[in-house]
């Protein structure tokens, strides 16, 4: 009993995380219709920067309360470095290429995966930078007869929070109108007045942030390590799959199922868990070709 | 009034090719053997990106999980020799042609029911699915380790040649590299016949205007299948040839990326021309290696590349130069 | 027995009746033009009979073969092709390829993946001619996104001509064409159409084009048939000159300048 709320808790972890990842990628391409094949090395990054960043100003060892408060302070620290990046790059890569087919930007964010892939071995080295010092101050709560981290609860939190956030933020706010109508009709809101570039620069932003604080919040739990972000990148195109791409509520659902399916698969059908996830995808596309909430 | 042929001239064709050919077959005279090693895995990518170019460049569908056909191509002949002890490298590229043909038909069923970005990202994801198995079921493939294919093992022209004892790895590269190009040109000649029949028009014309196109009569969800099968066995081909040479196949040529360089390498050369593959493929294996020895950040300086050529030479090498001939012709 | 039939035939989009239960039967070689205000469901049923669009409810019966639940390439082979009101052809082919394209199609031969497209005589010999028919051989090995918009209506139409249908849908033709290209065009495709007795129904604006050409005109408002006849029929139809011209009487349909 105490196994299955452990694993319970540790598929709504993962989920969390690949939630914040999958739900930037869906946002990028629902508002303006591209993928980032960088995305998940933007996640990548995202961890390796915070994880700098807490062990430059706070050192690998746990400290006491006060430095657990600054130390998740820094977290979201990852988050915003990866927004600027994506706002640095949608208006100098990105923009040039939209009237081309969008194949061509498919390439060349192949291309700046490689690129930042190496940037990250440049700038941090190939040894893992871990903050788990954060999970360690925090320590952990019983669940029965056995312990869990707590930190990895506050990761489930941020991932509700991001979820509810991110659902009032597109259909409860101005900002959020103007960017449904933009994915709906560019042209349309050109002919509004809407300033589409500002638009595209803000949504890449924020999805890219998605990501940035996918890593962040991840980091403590399970070190940074070179290669994760394209190893991410296929776990939430499974997720996109399965959700729909474009889709709040299928990057939500669709991260749930992955996640669940992965942890089970972990435990019962190791080796071919992956293959497993890959046939309900494959199912579900069956039924639904754009996947479970995705807009045709 | 009899019609003018608005093809191709094959005299003209056969006056490009010839000298082309004839100074392939010429040069391991003049180059050393590390050289001709090179070239031999140029043109086995060559074969690879000129299959992955049916789909992109003709039938306007960006596949991002070809590795998934090379790789299918080179387990085969690594389980052939392996298991069933065959030596015959006839053989092992029939088992291999058959199993990528197998594999592309049945991954392609799938996603030719969808277009553009889900296409492409479906055939990433499900390319995945095999790149998992090779790591996990260790036990069969080795895992990580990969599985070895020595030179020693095979044997070529239905067992007339044979790679054992002294002075056997020069003899093997020599003859592994006309292996290789007669393949090679064979390849080159069916994909040339493919794209310039009926069937090449049509699914030329699906890339332009799928909505016409199924006006026009042409089925296009199954000649996307159709192109995609054709597709995946080619660069199925290209990696049983790939696995002898390499000695060794491993999941890195399963994982996406791989897919990655095998789009990378078409771009490079031109997509939307017949010959762009063949002389990216050739150029990106060059650029690779060159790029590895001299920096152990090598994939930034293809990234750097890859972005460059999107941004200021969308039209790629051949693209390029075709362009500056057109202009040059005009004055 | 008429070429087509559609009986009761609907498709709404929401609260939109883009076609009302209509009844329209086309006669064998007849031209029918097919007219009405904007919005007014014209294209939306050449639409439904193509198989563009899925008919909600109601049949196409087609040389006496209900092929409403047909596909879009099964209804080609049957013999019903269409052009489009906005230009759809393959735009990185040449003029001549994109003929011979639908050439093979017809024949089957698309299929064919071991033989040389060029060298085909028969179809290449065709395709020149209806080329030559359609005043497109001088841009013949032009590629067809370089042709002027005018060429490339002919080029659409020329597309489905050249599957040598039994019911040739129009849609538009010379929409977007200058007032002396209009002529030209619609001379060339009533020539083509009489000389090789193709069923054609075409939907137009201009009422100049209509009454000159026609031998039945249908007036479609609001998803549903107003009327039908010949043009002197529907030049003296009151309710007709109201409902596309906002006014009537016996010059309403002449122009004034």
């Amino acid at each position: 009993m105490d196994t299955l709320a452990i694993q319970t808790l540790n598929s709504i972890f993962y989920a969390a995380v690949l939630f914040l990842i999958s739900a930037g990628l869906s946002l990028i391409y629902g508002v303006m219709r591209i993928v980032n094949l960088a995305h998940g090395t933007f996640y990548a990054l995202g961890a390796y920067v915070t994880a700098w960043a807490v062990g430059s100003v706070f050192g690998a060892t746990a400290g006491g309360n006060w430095v657990l408060a600054g130390q998740l302070l820094l977290l979201p620290i990852g988050a915003f470095a990866i927004a600027v990046v994506g706002a640095v790059i949608e208006p100098t890569l990105l923009r040039p290429l939209y009237r081309r087919p969008e194949e061509y930007v498919l390439l060349i964010t192949f291309g700046l995966l490689m690129i930042l892939e190496d940037v990250m071995k440049l700038l941090f080295g190939g040894t893992p930078l871990s903050a788990g010092s954060i999970m360690d101050s925090m320590g952990s709560i019983s669940i029965g007869r056995l312990l869990y981290p707590t930190y990895n609860l506050i990761v489930i939190g941020v991932g509700v929070i991001a979820a509810v956030g991110l659902w009032w933020f597109i259909y409860r706010t101005r900002f959020g109108v103007i960017l449904r109508a933009t994915s709906q009709d560019r042209r349309m809101a050109s002919a509004l007045g809407l300033n589409v570039g500002r638009v595209y620069v803000q949504a890449f932003a924020i999805g890219c942030f998605m990501a940035g604080l996918g890593g962040a919040v991840v980091v403590p739990a399970q070190a940074a390590v070179l290669g994760m972000g394209v190893d991410a990148l296929i776990l939430a195109f499974v997720v996109i799959v399965i959700g729909g791409l474009g889709s709040l509520e299928g990057a939500l659902v669709g991260a749930l199922i992955v996640s669940f399916v992965r942890t089970a698969g972990i435990q019962f059908f190791a080796e071919i868990e992956l293959a497993v996830l890959y046939l309900i995808a494959a199912a579900v596309l069956l039924i639904r070709p754009t996947g479970l909430f995705g807009r045709a | 009034m009899p019609a003018a042929p608005t093809g191709p001239s094959v005299p003209r064709l056969l006056a490009f090719a010839v000298p082309i050919v004839v100074a392939l077959a010429l040069l391991p005279r003049f180059i050393d053997l590390y050289q001709t090693e090179l070239l031999i895995y140029g043109l086995t990518f060559a074969i690879a990106a000129l299959g992955f170019n049916l789909l992109l460049g003709y039938t306007g569908l960006l596949s991002f999980g070809h590795s998934a056909y090379f790789g299918m191509g080179a387990y085969t002949v690594a389980f052939i020799v392996r298991d069933l002890h065959v030596q015959s490298m006839e053989l092992c590229i029939l088992g291999g042609l058959l199993s990528s043909l197998v594999i592309s038909a049945l991954f392609g069923y799938v996603c030719v029911r969808h277009t553009r970005i889900f296409f492409g990202i479906l055939t990433l994801a499900l390319s995945q699915v095999l790149w998992s198995l090779a790591f996990k079921f260790f036990w069969v493939t080795g895992g990580t380790d990969g599985i070895r294919v020595p030179r020693t093992s095979i044997t070529l022209l239905a067992g007339l040649m044979d790679f054992k004892g002294p002075g056997s790895y020069q003899r093997f590269v020599y003859a592994y590299y006309y292996y290789v190009l007669v393949l090679f040109l064979i390849a080159t000649v069916v994909m040339w016949v493919i794209v310039h029949s009926p069937f090449g028009k049509a699914l030329q014309a699906i890339r332009d205007n799928e909505t016409r196109a199924s006006f026009v009569g042409i089925r296009v969800r199954r000649y996307r299948w159709i192109a995609f099968v054709i597709s995946g066995s080619f660069t199925g081909l290209a990696g049983a040839l790939w696995v002898p040479l390499n000695g060794l196949t491993t999941p890195e040529i399963l994982y996406w990326p791989f897919s990655g360089e095998i789009v990378f390498m078409t771009v490079l050369g031109g997509f939307r021309t017949f010959t762009g593959p063949i002389v990216g493929a050739i150029a990106f294996n060059y650029l690779k290696v060159y790029a590895v020895a001299s920096s152990q950040y090598w994939q930034m300086v293809l990234g750097i590349v890859l972005v460059v050529m999107v941004m200021v030479l969308p039209t790629g090498i051949v693209g390029t130069i075709g362009r500056f001939a057109a202009r040059l012709r005009r004055r | 027995m008429a070429l087509l039939q559609t009986i009761d035939l609907k498709r709404y989009f929401g609260e939109t009746r883009a076609v009302d239960n209509v009844n329209l039967s086309i006669e064998e070689r007849e031209f029918v033009s097919l007219v009405g205000p904007n919005g007014a469901g014209k294209t939306s049923l050449i639409n439904v009979i193509s198989a563009l669009l899925q008919a909600e409810s109601g049949k196409i019966i087609f040389r006496g073969q209900d092929i409403t639940r047909l596909s879009t390439t099964q209804r080609v082979k049957a013999g019903i092709a269409r052009s489009f009101q906005l230009v759809n052809v393959f735009d990185d082919l040449t003029t001549f390829d994109n003929v011979a394209l639908a050439i093979f199609s017809r024949q089957g031969k698309t299929a064919h993946l071991t033989s040389l497209a060029h060298l085909d005589e028969e179809v290449n010999r065709e395709a020149d001619g209806i080329l030559g028919q359609f005043g497109l051989a001088a841009k013949r090995d032009a590629n067809a996104r370089d042709l002027a918009q005018g060429e490339r209506k002919l080029l659409d139409v020329a597309l489905a001509y050249a599957l040598k249908p039994k019911l040739l849908f129009l849609d538009e033709p010379t929409s977007g064409v200058s007032t002396r290209d209009k002529g030209q065009i619609m001379d060339t495709i009533a020539s083509v159409v009489r000389a090789e007795g193709i069923t054609a129904v075409i939907v137009e604006h201009d009422m100049d084009v209509v009454f000159k050409y026609s031998d039945r005109i249908v007036v479609m408002a609001q998803g549903a048939i107003l009327a039908q006849g010949t043009p002197d029929e529907i030049r003296k139809n009151d309710q007709v000159a109201m409902t596309l011209l906002g006014t009537s009487g016996p010059d309403a349909f002449t122009r004034k300048d």
